[in-house]
């Protein structure tokens, strides 16, 4: 088989499984099912395998399956860019969506929509492969609205939920706007450039550096600031930044295995993608790069804040990818694009992991997701225990696993960057480093140290709200002792738990600093040196880890597992006091800064008032009211008088009928 | 092919005939099936008829195709004129597929007058087909009006309980527009020496004053249809009132006569007068999008909700018309094909619910995906379109003229660009409240999933909705010769001072 044809395997396989499981559903029966879309993704999987070592031996392509459309003098394509950047990100997306694949099998066994499910897990793979393998932005846009499409769907699985119909909208919605901005980004790409190839555009963009343009009277920008700006604030929305990460949290309303998937190794990484493949666009505007690199440090440091506070074992994991996306959007913002695809991929790993290891601990549960009401569970979920244990190193930055390499390499990166705006992103993604440790031992230790809780904390958990997960074909029977869940589950997170351990020091070295990536990332090492000053001072993975020991970050991280293991497993009375000391502090942390309230209440809220204004004052008043019946009356008037001139004397109309002809045959000799 | 007719003839008059002969054939309701089937077999036909236009096309030309040329009305010069280029064949095509699909929808619905139900829109289709094929001033008016009476009545017979005036408020506001045309129809008769020749108009010098006025005159004709903000408050009075059926024909394609009027007038006839008042269709065209989409927002009548939407919609193409690139005008037509597909879609759908549960307000339903997932699955699939969504034909025509706006202005393009949110946001949320969330009460429990009828109707949309979303090069391929061969005319000036 040759290559090409290989290229298009890997996205339609996973199609074929969609399409099946989606149509012949009840045909198949579950089994079928999951045998299918399974079978799909794994070969999408290995035929990933040997296009990435093919592209290891230095073979890539750049060429269209079809015409799209033509208008004009433009040709919109659908085709493939097949380059390091996207086969690792082949790799990391089959490689995760087959784990979940499998992991699913287990955890969506009572579900009635059980095939439902696979479809769509399959028709995401499909979408988020057509996204990373585009060569062009239509079909990157095609692949970014379809990964939404299938998240809104997934999210809101379990439709008869007040709560995740209200969450899949919400997605959606947000998403919307920051794709607002992307499309005018890629309206002006195409007006600027005229094209929308990636090849074509990133060819001409330094002969278009020092153009500008005027969006408002007076003020010139350069066009590439503003195009960057544009496709950021797409990525803002799909990789959840801050302040369009609002979503981010509420979609933990889906099952496990897509929060997982979706919504912390693949789909929310797109916006991070998205910006490194456009490298040789932003690495011409510093203000775009320091845009960036502050939302993602806000979003690192204050989305981080709210994990620390979070009960339910879904949030806490979800606060946290939002912490990590902002990890690697400041790598992007310091133009260190390796690294943060680097962190994306060792991400991928041990947060894919986390998920499901919390999903398995859910299980485990009996669908009970308060981690208040967990406690001492490693005795009875052993792997369980094991796996979410690395996964937590792994994110902490352990020296020596893989999330150590990958954001000590931001935390370094970001230190030798002298953009502006670069000292506040350096304090903040050191300063993470506490949070991002306190909070994952935090929930660690409630979960499976200390006392167990599980029997006695059913007054607790339904303060709470029921805000858990899975109970739809599940029943809720008592709390009975936890238990290991199927081999189906704790598969995938062994198979996960290897690459969060070795991924760091296998690959650091050639995707960081080797020349791996090749052409598919540009860095103008003049202006932004920050990736040639990280590689001047690497000496080696071993050398990393072991000098690591020696530097505040490391530290911050011990300080944040102590500060977690004494305030919730040695003193207990602590966290109670604290939070009642902490008044004001904690109210803003629980309302999550009060974004949600406020995009609620102003726009939510006053997009339907302008809009029943606008109905009621606009539509049904002046223009019906006044105008239409309006005229209606006054002809109904003026007809009474009218009337009279039908006299029913012929002379009469005779005498209209000469003076109208007459009128007509003036006008039209004139 | 019979001797001596041509295949726009067909077209226009085999649905007509049809529609004569179940006329006269049809009456008894309680035995409706043989007028039924034979609309279907009309329809059928029409449709197979017009099939030839689209394959025997040739796309490399701006030229008139299949033209018909007989004298009519010798004393004035009038003619029976017929042939289509580029941007009028899609349009038969549509209309006579859409056809068939109302037929097919009303099958078991309409209980009453079926004969004369089915016939009216065998003769309201042949109408509007020749609409889009005439090329003779007088006769485009004629059909152009007479395609008036069968919707007409269509919504006062078959309507809701309001119908008689939304039937008459419908008729009033196109009928007014439409005269002011009559008399810019007998100007240009007279400027051109005699000739109702349409693409005689088209090379016409004339001053500017001349053009505003005409300008004017046909906007109100067209504007009316399309229709654009203000004049745009019969659309949904008459949506609401209409039988499903009604409410299809009249937004897959009533409203594509309107728009379709601006491109074959208004653009080539005044350009000057057009680029003049360039400043006047984007306004409205915006506000058509951001008010107009606010307003969809907080309808609690469904079908209110997407007729608002189809205003919206047509903004994008009016917006796209006149930014005069190929990009704009080649958006808005495919905006106006994927419009006549999705919003046919969606007025079939909420049909189906009316057939079941009696009643087309949001606050009825909830949990529908419960007891209709299969219609669930359908809807979801149009919505998304309605939304823009790429991969569905909804995306090309909007992605399209976006991309041609923001060379133009890149504010327009980004009020525009709103309606990626709007969109999303009335049509999902009213998705929402209707189909997800638990069982909201004992109709919906009851509800039936689509039957087997239904099922087809929609599915055959289904395929068109995703095929041109997929993959439109073919739509855009019969554009190309006669859209630049029409910014070529808006481009050159033919003002006389």
């Amino acid at each position: 088989m040759d290559m090409k044809t290989l290229y298009l395997v890997v996205p339609l396989a996973p199609l074929a499984g969609a399409i099946v499981a989606g149509l012949f559903g009840k045909a198949i029966g579950r089994a079928g099912a999951h045998t299918v879309t399974i079978l799909g993704v794994l070969v999408s999987f290995l035929a990933s395998l040997v296009i990435f070592q093919d592209v290891l031996a230095g073979n890539t392509f750049n060429g269209a399956v079809y015409t799209w459309l033509t208008s004009g003098d433009l040709r919109l394509e659908v085709g493939f860019l097949i380059d390091p950047l996207s086969a690792v990100m082949m790799l990391v997306v089959t490689f995760v969506s087959l784990c979940v694949h499998v992991y699913t099998i287990g955890y969506m066994a009572d579900d009635p929509g059980y095939q439902r499910f696979f479809s769509y897990i399959s028709l995401f793979t499909f979408s988020m492969l057509m996204l990373v393998m585009s060569n062009n932005f239509l079909q990157l846009f095609f692949g970014w609205e379809a990964v939404g499409l299938v998240s809104y769907l997934l999210i809101g699985f379990w439709y008869t939920r007040e709560s995740a119909i209200y969450a899949n909208l919400k997605a959606f919605l947000v998403n919307r706007v920051g794709d607002f901005g992307f499309l005018l980004g890629i309206g002006l790409v195409l007006a600027y450039f005229g094209s929308l190839d990636y090849a074509e555009v990133f060819h001409k963009a330094p002969h278009l550096a020092d153009q500008t343009i005027s969006l408002i009277e007076g003020q010139n920008w350069l066009v590439i600031t503003v195009i960057c700006i544009l496709l950021f604030i797409g990525a803002m929305g799909k990789s959840a930044q801050f302040p369009l990460h609002v979503w981010l949290p509420d979609s933990m309303e889906g099952p496990t295995p897509i929060s997982a998937l979706i919504h912390a190794a693949t789909m929310v990484t797109a916006g991070i993608f998205m910006v490194a493949r456009m490298s040789p666009l932003f690495e011409l505007s510093d203000t775009a790069l320091s845009f960036v690199m502050v939302i993602g440090a806000i979003t690192a440091l204050f989305m981080g804040f709210l994990g620390m506070i979070q009960n339910d074992i879904k949030r806490v994991v979800a606060y946290s990818t939002l912490s990590q996306l902002g990890y690697m959007t400041v790598a992007l913002g310091v133009s260190a694009y390796s690294v943060a695809i680097f962190h994306l991929m060792t991400h991928a790993f041990f947060k894919a992991l986390l998920f499901l290891a919390a999903g398995s601990v859910i299980i485990g549960m009996h669908h009970d997701q308060d981690i208040r009401n967990m406690g001492g569970l490693r005795k009875y979920m052993p792997i369980t225990w094991i796996t979410l244990l690395i996964g937590s190193l792994a994110l902490i930055g352990t020296p020596g696993l893989s999330g150590f390499f990958s954001k000590d390499s931001i935390i370094l990166a970001t230190q030798a960057s002298d953009l502006w705006g670069s000292g506040f992103a350096a304090f903040a993604v050191t300063a993470g480093v506490f949070v991002t440790a306190f909070y994952s031992f935090r929930m660690y230790f409630l979960v499976f140290h200390g006392k167990e809780r599980f029997h006695t904390a059913h007054a607790g958990h339904d303060q709470e709200g029921g805000k858990d997960d899975d109970h739809h074909g599940h029943h809720h029977g008592g709390h009975s002792t936890p238990h290991e869940s199927p081999w189906v589950v704790w598969l995938p997170l062994v198979l996960l738990a290897i690459p969060s351990v070795y991924a760091g020091w296998a690959y650091i070295e050639p995707m960081l600093f080797g020349d791996f990536f090749g052409a598919s990332i540009f860095v103008d090492s003049e202006a932004h040196p920050a990736m040639a000053s990280l590689r001047e001072h690497f000496h080696g993975a071993g050398a990393m880890a072991l000098h690591a020991l020696m530097t505040l970050p490391f530290w911050l991280a011990v300080a944040g597992v102590a500060a977690a293991w004494y305030l919730y497993l040695v003193r207990r009375d602590l966290p109670e006091r604290i939070r009642q000391r902490a008044g004001i502090l904690y109210t803003i942390l629980d309302r999550k800064y009060g974004f949600d309230d406020f995009n609620d209440w102003f726009f939510a809220g006053g997009a339907r008032l302008l809009g029943s204004r606008l109905w009621r004052w606009g539509d049904v008043t002046a223009i019906d009211g006044v105008v239409v019946n309006g005229s209606a009356r006054v002809v109904g008037q003026l007809a009474a008088i009218v009337r009279h001139l039908q006299s029913g004397y012929i002379y009469h109309y005779a005498f209209a009928m000469i003076i109208g002809v007459a009128a007509l045959v003036t006008w039209f000799v004139d | 092919m019979l001797e001596g007719i041509g295949i726009l003839s067909l077209t226009i008059w085999v649905p007509i005939v049809a529609g004569l002969i179940v006329l006269a054939l049809g009456g008894d309701d309680r035995n409706a099936d043989g007028p039924r089937t034979l609309a279907l077999i009309g329809a059928v036909l029409g449709f197979l008829v017009a099939i030839p236009l689209w394959t025997g096309f040739d796309a490399s030309t701006a030229a008139m195709q299949f033209e018909e040329l007989a004298p009519w009305i010798p004393a004035f010069n009038i003619r029976y004129h017929l042939g289509v280029d580029g941007i009028s064949m899609p349009f038969v095509l549509l209309n006579s597929f859409t056809t068939v699909l109302v037929v097919l929808a009303g099958w078991v619905v309409i209980k009453t007058k079926v004969a004369q139900y089915m016939a009216a829109f065998l003769i309201q289709s042949g109408l509007i087909n020749g609409v889009f094929a005439a090329l003779d001033g007088i006769l485009f008016y004629v059909f152009f009006e007479a395609m008036l009476i069968p919707l007409y009545l269509i919504i006062g017979m078959w309507g809701g309980p309001n119908r008689v005036y939304a039937a008459i408020k419908f008729f009033l506001y196109t009928l007014l527009g439409s005269l002011l045309m009559l008399v810019a129809v007998l100007y240009l008769f007279v400027q051109s020496g005699n000739s109702f020749e349409i693409l005689v108009w088209h090379k016409l010098p004339l001053t500017m004053a001349a053009q505003l006025l005409l300008f004017v005159a046909f906007f109100f004709a067209f504007a009316v249809k399309v229709p654009m903000w203000p004049v745009h408050t019969w659309l949904p009075d008459a949506h609401v009132e209409a039988p499903t059926g009604g409410s299809v024909v009249l937004a897959a394609i009533t409203l594509k006569v309107g728009a379709y009027g601006f491109l074959r007038f208004v653009l080539p006839i005044v350009p000057d007068a057009s680029h003049e008042l360039t400043w006047l269709m984007i306004t409205l065209s915006l506000v058509a999008v951001v008010y107009i989409g606010l307003v969809a927002l907080v309808q609690t009548d469904m079908k209110k909700l997407i007729a608002y939407s189809s205003i919206a919609h047509m903004g994008f193409v009016t917006l796209g018309f006149f930014v005069f690139n190929p990009l704009g005008i080649e958006g808005g037509l495919i905006q106006m094909i994927s419009h006549g597909f999705v919003s046919g879609a969606l007025f079939l759908c909420v049909g189906v619910m009316y057939d079941r549960v009696h009643s087309r307000q949001i606050g009825d339903y909830g949990g529908v995906a419960n007891t209709m997932p299969k219609f669930a699955a359908f809807f979801m699939l149009f919505a998304m379109a309605n939304a823009g969504l790429p991969g569905t034909s909804g995306f090309v025509g909007e992605f399209m003229v976006i991309l041609g706006t923001i060379q133009v202005s890149f504010w327009w393009a980004a009020a525009a660009g709103l309606t990626l949110i709007f969109g999303a946001a009335y049509t999902l949320w009213m998705y929402k409240r209707v189909v997800f969330g638990p069982v909201a009460n004992e109709q919906v429990a009851k509800l039936q999933d689509i039957d087997g009828r239904e099922f087809i109707v929609l599915a055959i949309l289904a395929v068109c909705v995703l095929a041109m979303g997929i993959y439109p090069l073919p739509v855009t391929e019969v554009m190309h010769a006669s859209v630049n061969n029409l910014l070529d005319h808006v481009a050159h000036s033919k003002l006389v001072y």
